[in-house]
């Protein structure tokens, strides 16, 4: 843990009047424990000017009681009282701030060894991770096994801040020593995107302010780049999906034909008129409406919440979902993934859990373990017994229904689902599915209206 | 496909509505914590998105501490009408009349006594699950609460055995006993709630507009004059222009000086201001802590 020795006062934060029109990054930190993660993210609020004066003061109140009298931007991030006493983040803390170019959410998440499941929960929603390297220690253990995790839960964007260059002293050569050593195993995790960036977080080099005392480095700082990186096709919107949440159905006399299958596009765009397929049923009908609040919409896409209203009587209920004809998803009961386990009871074979994907709960059985990932190589170790809290490995599963869902490679909220253990309701694990091995084909139901698919 | 981009606040309110649907779906007896402040405004609006043309899937809930502003009271009766709405409340003055929550002598604000009396009232109607207008940007304890937060039976929130929430895969689960809370305006600052009221034309209650008000100078801020916790010796009542951030129990509630009297203006002031909405809470002040102690005891 880091920190500054003299704050000054801020002038007033980043203003801004058209916040709605803006766009939103949301975007993962981690670390291990003594990366200066936490202070980055002080400094990233404080020099963006997102930090206020009472916020500043109770930092300062508890810079006096602690001793030493020196503000530790650190403390900006870690919330509760154990994690201040203890100098380590427990939990993922998210935190907000705005530019006049972008609306950012940070997840910020743990680096210790134990809480990899923080880091899954907080990689799940975010559009681009940034990494952490340690400029004096080069790539760790935990930079890979961060990487891996970037990898694994597909985020599109990877920044890679080599911080602490000032105990370095800014020298080109070791930052290019990291950067080599980090790329070396970057092409077996095939990140698509990866931008390296020379930081010192304690004192604000590239952080905000391009650094004086890297002259050699060229390239945008770490909020110049957040501000920039293209999100624009982020979401999937080729195949229109919507798992139905809930039904809507006024039971008022003036709204007495209303029924609506109401929920957040997952993948694509639907247009009223549209035939679609309402999955696993296989019936078929066209979008009649799309209704809003706000009105009717033509059309809408992924990931707005809407209310279909459909041409036929077809009976739907929380747990379908609805798709457009083109791509159908997969629709099985045997099923391939990739699992993070997060509770302290490992793993049990042949036992029932519940589980969640889209919006349908089923009962899920695992039958084996195919591998476990061994997080100090990132290798695949074969045919491993079980799978304990923070394991990353591959199972194969059944479900007592058909679940309707897309490979997690194609779109990450239709191929991705949590287990929930029965009997305590704990969380267990985050899963990410993939293409199975034997795709059956989807059957689809004559409709009232014949066309063709 | 780039027009179907969603911006920051469409994002939000997308999300929202979701997470407002799972509960409708997912739970036999919810309600909606509706206080007449700004955020549990933007949530009866969020309601409206989600649900109609249906009623709301639940009844709204309001704890009354009895130390209020006199308007927010006119206005949460009159929203809740408008909307055809269930309205039920809760007293503190009845809770400490049943015995229920207690004061400790010398305390005047009834911030903390609005527990034992929300728990009464989950208690009574058996509600398995509370929406409320939390905001993680309020506060650094809030900054790690869920979507869905469990409470136990004395409705205590332990921050180390939090579900984790991936993605948009909320487990809803409760055993007996337990029950749970549900932010949806979870990733909102202050700003978008600001925006949101300007771009949906919701009405506020009159106290977040300037207006001139009696006020005295006490622990740092400007309180409201008030019959609960009278002018003491020594003190100078002051007429300014004032108007409220953040509403809770009015003899801790600071006002602000301010000119602002339309939502554009409140928007600039609040870009340009240099404390955070919770500054103005002297509840929120007693120690760095004081949040999150309140929150384990069920504070929502």
């Amino acid at each position: 843990m880091s920190s500054t020795s003299t704050i000054e006062k801020n002038s007033a934060p980043a203003a801004s009047e058209s916040l709605h029109k803006m766009d939103l990054l949301r975007f993962t930190t981690a670390g291990s424990v003594d990366d200066g993660k936490s202070t980055l993210i002080g400094r990233m609020l404080y020099d963006s000017k997102s930090i206020f004066e009472d916020q500043l003061e109770a930092l300062e109140r508890s810079a006096e009681i602690t001793g030493g009298g020196e503000v530790n931007l650190a403390n900006l991030t870690d919330g509760l009282r154990a994690e201040r006493e203890q100098g380590i983040t427990i939990d993922v803390a998210y935190r907000y701030f705005a530019t006049p170019r972008r609306r950012f959410i940070i997840a910020d998440t743990p680096g210790h060894a134990q809480y990899t499941r923080n880091m899954v929960t907080g990689a799940s929603t975010a559009n681009l991770a940034l990494i952490l390297v340690d400029a004096r220690k080069g790539v760790s253990e935990q930079s890979k096994r961060h990487a891996y995790l970037a990898s694994l839960l597909r985020i599109p964007h990877v920044v890679v801040c080599i911080n602490k260059m000032d105990l370095v002293d800014f020298s080109e050569e070791r930052y290019e020593q990291v950067r080599d050593e980090f790329m070396s195993f970057v092409p077996r995790l095939g990140l698509p995107d990866v931008t390296f960036i020379p930081v010192s977080a304690l004192q604000g080099d590239n952080v905000v302010d391009p650094s004086e005392n890297m002259d050699w480095y060229r390239g945008a700082t770490l909020l110049g780049h957040l501000e920039t990186v293209y999100i624009g096709s982020d979401f999937n919107l080729s195949e229109f999906r919507m798992p139905v949440q809930w039904v809507n159905r006024p039971g008022k006399d003036e709204f007495h034909d209303f029924r609506g299958f109401s929920g957040q596009i997952t993948g694509g765009v639907v247009k009223v008129g549209d035939p679609v397929v309402v999955l696993p049923s296989g019936h078929r009908s066209r979008v009649k409406e799309i209704h809003t609040y706000d009105g009717n919409l033509e059309e809408a896409g992924c990931p707005r919440s809407v209310t279909l209203r459909l041409e036929d009587e077809i009976d739907i209920t929380r747990g379908d979902v609805i798709v457009g004809e083109d791509r159908l998803p997969i629709v099985a009961q045997q099923h391939i993934a990739e699992i993070c386990w997060m509770n302290d009871q490992p793993l049990a074979l042949r036992k029932k859990y519940m589980l969640r994907q889209g919006t349908s709960t089923v009962q899920a059985m695992v039958s084996s373990i195919d591998h476990r990932i061994d997080m100090k190589d990132l290798g695949e170790l074969e045919d491993p017994t079980e799978l304990k809290l923070n394991d990353i490995g591959r199972i194969q599963f059944k479900t007592s229904k058909p679940l309707v869902y897309d490979s997690y490679r194609r779109n990450r909220m239709m191929g991705s689902f949590i287990l929930i253990d029965p009997a305590t309701h704990d969380t267990v694990a985050a899963g990410m599915l993939k293409e199975p091995e034997n795709r059956m084909p989807v059957s689809v139901l004559a409709g009232p209206e014949d066309f063709v698919i | 496909m780039s027009s179907h981009k969603l911006s920051n606040l469409e994002y939000l309110e997308s999300e929202a509505i979701y997470v407002m649907r799972e509960v409708a779906a997912s739970f036999e007896r919810p309600t909606l914590m509706f206080s007449g402040g700004k955020d549990s405004i933007c949530l009866l609006r969020l309601a409206e998105k989600a649900f109609r043309p249906s009623d709301f899937p639940f009844p709204l809930l309001n704890v009354d501490t009895g130390h209020n502003f006199d308007e927010l009271i006119e206005f949460r009766d009159r929203r809740a009408e408008e909307l055809g709405a269930k309205l039920i409340v809760r007293t503190v003055e009845d809770a400490i009349a049943k015995g229920i929550a207690t004061p400790t002598p010398g305390e005047l604000s009834r911030n903390r006594l609005q527990i034992p009396t929300l728990l009464s009232a989950i208690d009574e109607f058996e509600f398995d699950c509370a929406i409320g207008g939390a905001r993680r940007d309020e506060e650094k304890a809030r900054a790690k609460e869920r979507f869905f937060s469990l409470r136990d039976e004395f409705g205590q929130w332990e921050p180390r055995s939090q579900r984790p929430e991936p993605w948009n895969l909320y487990n809803t689960m409760v055993s007996p006993g337990q029950n749970m809370r549900c932010f949806p305006i979870s990733n909102w600052t202050e700003m978008d709630v600001w925006e949101y009221i300007r771009r949906e034309q919701l009405e506020i209650p009159a106290v977040y507009f300037s207006h001139e008000r009696e006020v005295v100078r006490r622990g740092g801020q400007w309180l409201a004059v008030n019959d609960i916790a009278p002018v003491k010796d020594g003190e100078t009542v002051e007429t300014k222009n004032v108007r409220v951030r953040t509403v809770g129990d009015i003899i801790s509630t600071g006002c602000i000086e301010s000119e602002a009297s339309t939502i554009g203006e409140i928007i600039h002031e609040i870009s340009a201001a240099r404390v955070t909405e919770r500054g103005s809470r002297a509840d929120d002040k007693v120690s760095e802590s004081s949040m999150e102690d309140r929150k384990r005891e069920g504070y929502f």
